[in-house]
C-alpha cells in the first residue's frame, strides 16, 4: 500500500498529459543496468498489524511504570502537562514546516518569538534562536561562534561538562584548527568529589576563545562560577555556559546574571517524554552584540502593509540558504515541535509552576540523599545541588548499578566513570517532582541489600 | 484574523495555570539546601490559566497552514501526507518513555528498532552501512564529509577542498567549510546536469569529494552519473549525495549501485516523518563498506539474539548526538517502511514522479520552463515570462496564498531566474493537482490584466506581505525585557 490518492484511471489520463506510455518512461535518465532494483524489506503492514507490531517492539523496553528510575544526566522525566500534547498533535503544527511564507505561518512564528522571549527572561540572556538540534550541537555551534568571534584557537572545556557534549563539540571541530582542551573541574578525594575551578581557570589565556562550564555541572552540584568569568574577562575569552536542567532555571540565579556570553542547554525535559533522548532541542541564547553571528532560524516581531502587528524570519542573511560557504552554520531544520512543546509547557506551569516543580525535585533528591545515608551510603557531591547528586559506590559503579537493577528493579543512575575514568567508583542519582515516595523507598531498601 | 496578543498579555498577577503534582515528601526549603546567592528572586514567566494557554496556542494554529490543510508544493521539501499511524507508534508508552540512559538490558525493543530501520535503509539505497544518528540532513552531511576526510586521511592523503554544483543547496557549501573544506562551485551544463568537462579540469589532487543531489534541485536525474563517478573515482576523490531527493528513487535505483560512496537521507521527507513546523527531522547516513569504519559512533549492533551498543571503532568521527539520534523520529520513519513495503515505496516514487511531470506538461504553457525535459519528483518553472509584465514570482507566490495553496520553494535554486521549484509530491490526488494548475492559470491571466492583484497579494491570509526590512534593521527578536522601558 502508500498513501498516494491516484487510481489507475488517474495515471492514465495523466500519462496521456504529459505524452508518455508507462511510468517507466518517465525512468528513463536512470542508467537501464541500475533501473528497478528488487528491494529486499518485509511485507507491508496494515494499520493494526503495524501498531501491534511496534507494541513488541515497545515491550521489549522498560519504562518508568516497570522500574524506579533515578536517571537523568541532562534528560529528565519532568511533569508535561496533558494540553501540551494534545497541542503537539494538531495538524497546523505538525505537519507545517519552516515558516518560509510568513503570511501562511503566522502561528509557528508568534510561537517561536514567545518561546525566543522565555529562554530570554529564563537565562537572563538578551537574544534567544529558535533552538538547535539538542544541547549537544547546541554546545558545538557556541563554540563555533567563539571561534569565529575571537580567531583564538583553544577552546577550555570543563570535564563536569556533559561528556557527550564535549565529544560532539569535539567532532565538530574535528577538521578545523582548534585546539579543545578538557580541563578538570571536580577535585575527587577517596569517597567524595567537590568543584574546583582552579585549573579551569589556569587553562584560560590569549589565546582561549572560550570556556565552557556547565551549571547544576554534569554531577549535579552548583558552585559560584565567578572565578572563571573573572579569568575568561581578563583574557578577552567568551564564557560558554551549559544548563543541565532547564528547570533548575526555576530556582537558580540565571547564567546571564552571572556574566555567560553564551548560554546552550536541552529542553527534551519539558516537551515530552524521553523518547530514547530524541528528538530534543538545543537552547542557544547570546548577548545582544552577537545577533549576527547566531546560528539557526530567529523570528522577528514586524508590521504587515496594514501595519498589523506580524512576525517573520529575521537576519536570514545568516544562513545557508542565502550565505552558502560563509553562513553561520549549515543548520537548516531545527526542532520546532519540541521547542513549542517547551513553550507550551513554560506557559501553562507559568511562574509558580515552574518554581514549584523545581523546589519539588530538589526535595525529591535531597530525600533520596538522605534515604541512602539511610541505607549506608555516602554521598559523595560535597557541594550544593539541585536534583541531582554522586553517590559513592565502593566497589565500582558499573557493578552496583546492575546489582541494584536486577536484584532491586531499581535504576538507580549513571556511572560517572564516563566523566573520567577515576569516577567510576560514583554513582549520578537524579530525582524530580515525579519521583515518588516509593521509588525513594525502593532505590534506599536495594542499596542496603546490595551493600 | 484578529491580532493574537502575545501570551505576557494574558498574564494575571497570582493567576494559575496547570497545578504540580501532590508534594510526596517533606519540603526542603531551598535556601537551606543552596546558597542564598545562588537562588533567583524573579522569575519573569507568563501567569496564564489552563484554558488561557490552550486557546492561545489553539488560536495560533490556525494561523498556519499545513499539509493536512491544503497542497504544500514546497520543492525540496517534500511535503506529503504523514501517516497518522506514525504519531500513535511513536507514543507508544514503551517507545516514548524510555530513558537514553538504560542499560541495554533495559532497551532491546529501542536498539532493535534501530538495527532494523538501518537494515531497511540499507536495501532501500543499497549501501552496506547507515547510521541513523544525525539529527537532520545537514548533521548528515557534516558526518558524511567528516568520513570522507578520515577516509582520506587513513590513505595518507590530505586533501581540502570540494566542489559543489551551482544547483546545490546552500547546507551543502556550508557544510564545506565547517567540514574546513575549500568550496569550489561547479557550473551547471546547458541540459540541466554535470559540466563533464569543467569537472574533468577541477578534479586534481587536492578535491576530497564532489558533493551532489540526485535528483538535481532541477528535479532532474543527473543522466552522466556514471561518468561524474567514474571522473571523480578516477581523481582519488569520493562521490557524495545529498538525499532530499530521495523519494524519487524508491524502488527505481539504488544509489550505491551508481557507484555514489556517500548519501544521506531526510527521514522527515523521503520517510514522511512530520516536519514539525520546522523539526525535528531525522537525518540518515549510508555509506559504502570502506568507509563504515569512520560512521558516528556508538554504532547498534547485534550479537545472537541481543542488540548492543558497540564499542566505538578507532577510526569513527566520533558523536553528533547526545544519543543515538531524534529516535521519536526514527519509530516514524520505521512505522512508515514497514507500512508500505517495496511496492508501497516504488508506488510513492511512481506518483510523486508522474504528478511532477503532469504539472510540467499541463503549465508549460502558461510559464516558462527552463529545463524542458522530463522531471522526477519536482519541476522548475521560471516567472520570467511575468517579469516581463511587471510582476515577480514574489507576486505570484503571495498570489497562490489567497486561493488556499502554499507556494512552492521560490528564487531557489539560484541558477534559475524568477524559479518556482515545485514539488507535488504522491499524496496528492489528480484533483488537487487539477486545482492547482487551474490557480496557477487564473494568476497567469491575473498578470496579464490585473497585476495589482498579485502585487497585493495576500489579501485572504491572516495579514498581508511583511516589513522584512525593518524587522532585520532592528531586531525585535523577544517581548521587552521586564522592567524595561
Amino acid at each position: 500500500m502508500s498513501y498516494a490518492p491516484n487510481t489507475d484511471a488517474d495515471r492514465a489520463a495523466m500519462l496521456r498529459a504529459v505524452g508518455v506510455e508507462s511510468i517507466d518512461d518517465l525512468f528513463v535518465d536512470i542508467p537501464v543496468r541500475h533501473r528497478d532494483p528488487e528491494l529486499d524489506l518485509p511485507p507491508a503492514l496494515p494499520e493494526t498489524d503495524v501498531i501491534r507490531h511496534l507494541g513488541e517492539l515497545g515491550a521489549r523496553n522498560a519504562t518508568s511504570s516497570d522500574l524506579a528510575s533515578f536517571l537523568g544526566a541532562g534528560f529528565y522525566r519532568h511533569f508535561v502537562p496533558a494540553l501540551v500534547d494534545q497541542q503537539l498533535l494538531r495538524s497546523e503544527w505538525y505537519t507545517a514546516y519552516t515558516p518560509y511564507q510568513p503570511e501562511m505561518a503566522q502561528g509557528t512564528l508568534q510561537a517561536m518569538y514567545e518561546f525566543q522571549s522565555l529562554v530570554c527572561d529564563l537565562t537572563g540572556m538578551d537574544v534567544s534562536n529558535a533552538s538547535l538540534y539538542d544541547g549537544a550541537s547546541a554546545l558545538a555551534e557556541a563554540v563555533l561562534l567563539c571561534r569565529g568571534l575571537t580567531r583564538r584557537p583553544r577552546v577550555v572545556i570543563a570535564d563536569t561538562v556533559h561528556p557527550a557534549y564535549r565529544d560532539v563539540a569535539a567532532t565538530y571541530v574535528s577538521a578545523l584548527d582548534v585546539d579543545l582542551r578538557v580541563v578538570s573541574a571536580a577535585r575527587r578525594d577517596a569517597t567524595s568529589v567537590r568543584p574546583d575551578l582552579q585549573a579551569l581557570v589556569d587553562a584560560i589565556d590569549e589565546q582561549t576563545s572560550c570556556v565552557v562550564i556547565q551549571r547544576p555541572d554534569f554531577l549535579g552540584m552548583v558552585v559560584d562560577p565567578d572565578p572563571v568569568m573573572q579569568a575568561a574577562r581578563e583574557h578577552g575569552a567568551r564564557v560558554v555556559v551549559v544548563v543541565g536542567d532547564p528547570v533548575s532555571l526555576g530556582l537558580l540565579v540565571p547564567p546571564g546574571d552571572l556574566g555567560a556570553d553564551i548560554v546552550v542547554g536541552e529542553l527534551r525535559s519539558l516537551a515530552g517524554p524521553p523518547a530514547y533522548g530524541g528528538p530534543g532541542a538545543g537552547m542557544f541564547a547570546v548577548r545582544s552584540q552577537l545577533i549576527r553571528r547566531v546560528p539557526g532560524r530567529i523570528a522577528g516581531r514586524t508590521t504587515d502593509l496594514d501595519g498589523k502587528n506580524a512576525f517573520v524570519l529575521t537576519l536570514q542573511t545568516r544562513e545557508q540558504h542565502i550565505r552558502r560557504e560563509r553562513a553561520t552554520s549549515n543548520i537548516t531544520t531545527n526542532q520546532a515541535l519540541v521547542t513549542l512543546g517547551a513553550t507550551i509547557s513554560l506557559c501553562a506551569l507559568g511562574r509558580r509552576g515552574l518554581r514549584e516543580i523545581a523546589e519539588q525535585s530538589l526535595t525529591a533528591a535531597h530525600h533520596a540523599a538522605e534515604a541512602l545515608v539511610g541505607a549506608g551510603a555516602v554521598i559523595a557531591s560535597e557541594a550544593p545541588y539541585v536534583n541531582e547528586f554522586a553517590v559513592h559506590a565502593p566497589a565500582g559503579a558499573a557493578a552496583r548499578l546492575e546489582r541494584l537493577r536486577k536484584e532491586g528493579n531499581v535504576l538507580a543512575g549513571i556511572d560517572l566513570g564516563c566523566v573520567s575514568p577515576t569516577f567510576d567508583d560514583l554513582i549520578l542519582v537524579a530525582a524530580t517532582e515525579l519521583t515518588t515516595a516509593d521509588d525513594v523507598e525502593a532505590l534506599a531498601s536495594a542499596w542496603a541489600r546490595t551493600q | 484574523m484578529t491580532e493574537e496578543p502575545l501570551i505576557y498579555d494574558l498574564s494575571s498577577p497570582g493567576r494559575r495555570g496547570v497545578r504540580p503534582p501532590l508534594p510526596q515528601f517533606d519540603p526542603v526549603d531551598p535556601t537551606k539546601a543552596l546558597p542564598t546567592s545562588e537562588l533567583r528572586t524573579d522569575l519573569p514567566l507568563p501567569e496564564a490559566s489552563e484554558i488561557d494557554v490552550m486557546r492561545h496556542f489553539l488560536r495560533l494554529s490556525h494561523k498556519n497552514h499545513s499539509v493536512d490543510t491544503a497542497m504544500y508544493p514546497l520543492g525540496s521539501c517534500t511535503m506529503k501526507y504523514n501517516p497518522k499511524v506514525n504519531e500513535v507508534t511513536a507514543r507508544t508508552p514503551g517507545l516514548a518513555d524510555v530513558h537514553p540512559n538504560q542499560p541495554p538490558a533495559t532497551a532491546q525493543g529501542a536498539l532493535e528498532l534501530i538495527y532494523e530501520l538501518e537494515a531497511l535503509l540499507a536495501s532501500i539505497t543499497g549501501f552496506p552501512a547507515v547510521s541513523t544518528q544525525p539529527a537532520a540532513g545537514s548533521q548528515g552531511e557534516l558526518c558524511g564529509l567528516l568520513s570522507i576526510l578520515a577516509w582520506h586521511e587513513s590513505r595518507g592523503e590530505t586533501r581540502t577542498q570540494v566542489l559543489v554544483p551551482d544547483s546545490a543547496h546552500g547546507t551543502n557549501p556550508a557544510t564545506g567549510t565547517m567540514s574546513g573544506l575549500e568550496v569550489i562551485s561547479l557550473p551547471t551544463a546547458d541540459d540541466g546536469g554535470i559540466d563533464l568537462q569543467n569537472l574533468e579540469e577541477r578534479l586534481g589532487p587536492g578535491v576530497a569529494a564532489i558533493m551532489l543531489t540526485l535528483p538535481s534541485t532541477l528535479g532532474l536525474f543527473e543522466r552522466r552519473i556514471l561518468e561524474v563517478v567514474d571522473l571523480v573515482h578516477a581523481a582519488g576523490a569520493q562521490v557524495y549525495c545529498d538525499g532530499a531527493n530521495m523519494n524519487a528513487m524508491l524502488g527505481r535505483v539504488r544509489p550505491a549501485d551508481l557507484g555514489i560512496d556517500v548519501m544521506h537521507l531526510n527521514l522527515h521527507k523521503t520517510f514522511s516523518t512530520p516536519h514539525g513546523g520546522g523539526g525535528p527531522g531525522a537525518g540518515a547516513l549510508a555509506v559504502q563498506a570502506h568507509l563504515e569504519p569512520f560512521l558516528p559512533s556508538p554504532r547498534v549492533v547485534r550479537n545472537g539474539d541481543a542488540f548492543e551498543l558497540a564499542e566505538p571503532s578507532p577510526t569513527s568521527i566520533g558523536r553528533v548526538h547526545s544519543h543515538l539520534g531524534n529516535f521519536g523520529n526514527l519509530v516514524r520513519a520505521y512505522t512508515y517502511i514497514r507500512s508500505l513495503g517495496a511496492e508501497g515505496l516504488r508506488e510513492a516514487a511512481d506518483d510523486a514522479v508522474l504528478n511532477a511531470n503532469y504539472l510540467r506538461a499541463s503549465l508549460s504553457d502558461d510559464y516558462d520552463l527552463p529545463y524542458d525535459r522530463i522531471c522526477m519528483h519536482e519541476v522548475v518553472l521560471a516567472g520570467t515570462r511575468q517579469r516581463r509584465l511587471g510582476v515577480r514570482t514574489l507576486d505570484i507566490a503571495k498570489r497562490l496564498i489567497d486561493y488556499g495553496i502554499h507556494p512552492p520553494t521560490i528564487y531557489f535554486p539560484i541558477i534559475v531566474d524568477e524559479a518556482l521549484m515545485i514539488e507535488p509530491t504522491e499524496t496528492e490526488s489528480r484533483e488537487s493537482l487539477d486545482n492547482f494548475i487551474d490557480v496557477m492559470r487564473r494568476i497567469a491571466r491575473e498578470a496579464e490584466s490585473d497585476p495589482d492583484k498579485l502585487h497585493d497579494a495576500p489579501v485572504n491570509a491572516p495579514v498581508r506581505r511583511l516589513d522584512e526590512v525593518t524587522a532585520n534593521r532592528r531586531p525585535n527578536v523577544r517581548r521587552p525585557p521586564p522592567g524595561s522601558a
